[in-house]
């Protein structure tokens, strides 16, 4: 997730790193990390969050921007086998989200042009 | 190849998703999507976020979704069916007298080794037998073979994000040095190389962006630590796809 402000939108943060913030911590599938201060306002506090989920937060000083990685809860890229929503353009700029496929089988396959 | 087997399948209550990973965007794509002419859904990734999401390294990778939208096998090499015709992406024909570099690139791809009619087999065992075959992995063997995330792979992803969020707002020179953390932080990501590379000054034409290397007497501009033929090398042709386990 990429910011230009460390107070970013609590469904910005949502969307992005399909992590939910509810009363009892934030949540991704079927884990739940209690928060320490477990705001429900509209906006969110990144450096807080990444440092309680265990997400980087690299910081580009001469181009004013942050970039939130992963968290790394476990040791395996996925900490749940709960397909997250991948939201992405098709070649027309319709937006796809890949949570509309549920009730088929899906093969997702990644290519390259180059 | 993908849409042919597709057409085969879809009504088995199956569905392709394409997803083109490349930083220089929709139009880098389209020449290869128009030439496949996919029904199904065919998405664009400029940021790789299959990388961060399901853990994919290299193309092809496939990752295998239920109906419940629980995911069954995680992001793994995966060869088009054969058994539904070759379909020719374009500006791949045989060329006459190609420039030394792509003839040695050549030989070493035909050493990569992937075996497409097992992972087909495997393919149609799950379309038609669901969570009763063999191929389809519990949840935690799921996770277990998802591929490495630890913090330094957790801040090399967030380096790569950087680096196409700088990359796509012009900022090239800006970018190599984000592209450059996240290939020594994710080694095992060999896709985040490849984007890296391709986006370097190339020869003219349709091998531009599969040059994936310094040009001829320029080896000493050349920003990254390395390149498509010095790494392949260096792993082994062989090596090039991790051997698929069923």
């Amino acid at each position: 997730m990429i910011a230009e402000t460390l107070t970013v939108s609590r469904a910005d943060f949502e969307r992005r790193t399909g992590w939910q913030l509810k009363p009892e911590g934030a949540c991704k599938g079927d884990i739940c990390v209690p928060l320490a201060d477990n705001s429900d306002g509209e906006v969110v506090d990144l450096a807080s969050l990444a440092d309680q989920l265990n997400m980087p937060l690299v910081h580009d000083e001469a181009h004013g921007i942050w970039a939130l990685g992963p968290e790394s809860i476990g040791s395996r890229a996925l900490s749940t086998v709960e397909a997250p929503n991948l939201t992405l353009p098709t070649l027309d700029g319709d937006i796809f989200e890949l949570h509309s496929l549920r009730g088929k089988k899906v093969v997702l396959v990644a290519w390259s042009p180059y | 190849m993908w849409q042919a087997f597709r057409d085969e399948v879809k009504d088995q209550g199956v569905e392709v998703v394409t997803v083109g990973i490349d930083t220089a965007g929709p139009e880098a794509c389209r020449a290869f999507i128009e030439a496949a002419d996919p029904q199904h859904p065919s998405l664009i990734d400029e940021h790789h976020r299959v990388a961060e999401l399901f853990g994919v390294v290299n193309i092809p990778n496939a990752v295998w979704i239920d109906e419940d939208g629980l995911i069954v096998r995680p992001a793994e090499t995966s060869p088009a069916p054969p058994s539904v015709g070759v379909q020719r992406a374009p500006n791949q024909r045989a060329m006459e007298n190609p420039p030394k570099r792509i003839v040695e690139m050549m030989t070493h791809a035909s050493q990569i080794i992937y075996d497409a009619p097992t992972y087909e087999a495997a393919l149609r065992d799950w379309i038609e037998k669901g969570v009763d075959s063999e191929f389809s992995l519990a949840p935690a063997e799921v996770i277990d073979r998802s591929g490495t995330r630890n913090s330094d792979t957790s801040r090399g992803h967030a380096h790569f994000e950087m680096a196409t969020h700088l990359e796509l707002a012009g900022n090239h020179q800006a970018a190599i040095g984000h592209f450059r953390m996240a290939h020594e932080l994710v080694p095992d990501n060999f896709a985040y190389r490849r984007q890296a590379w391709s986006l370097e000054p190339s020869v003219d034409g349709p091998l531009a962006r599969f040059w994936q290397g310094p040009l001829e007497g320029q080896e000493a501009d050349w920003p990254y630590a390395s390149d498509w033929v010095t790494d392949v090398k260096e792993m082994g042709a062989h090596n090039y796809y991790a051997e698929w386990t069923p």
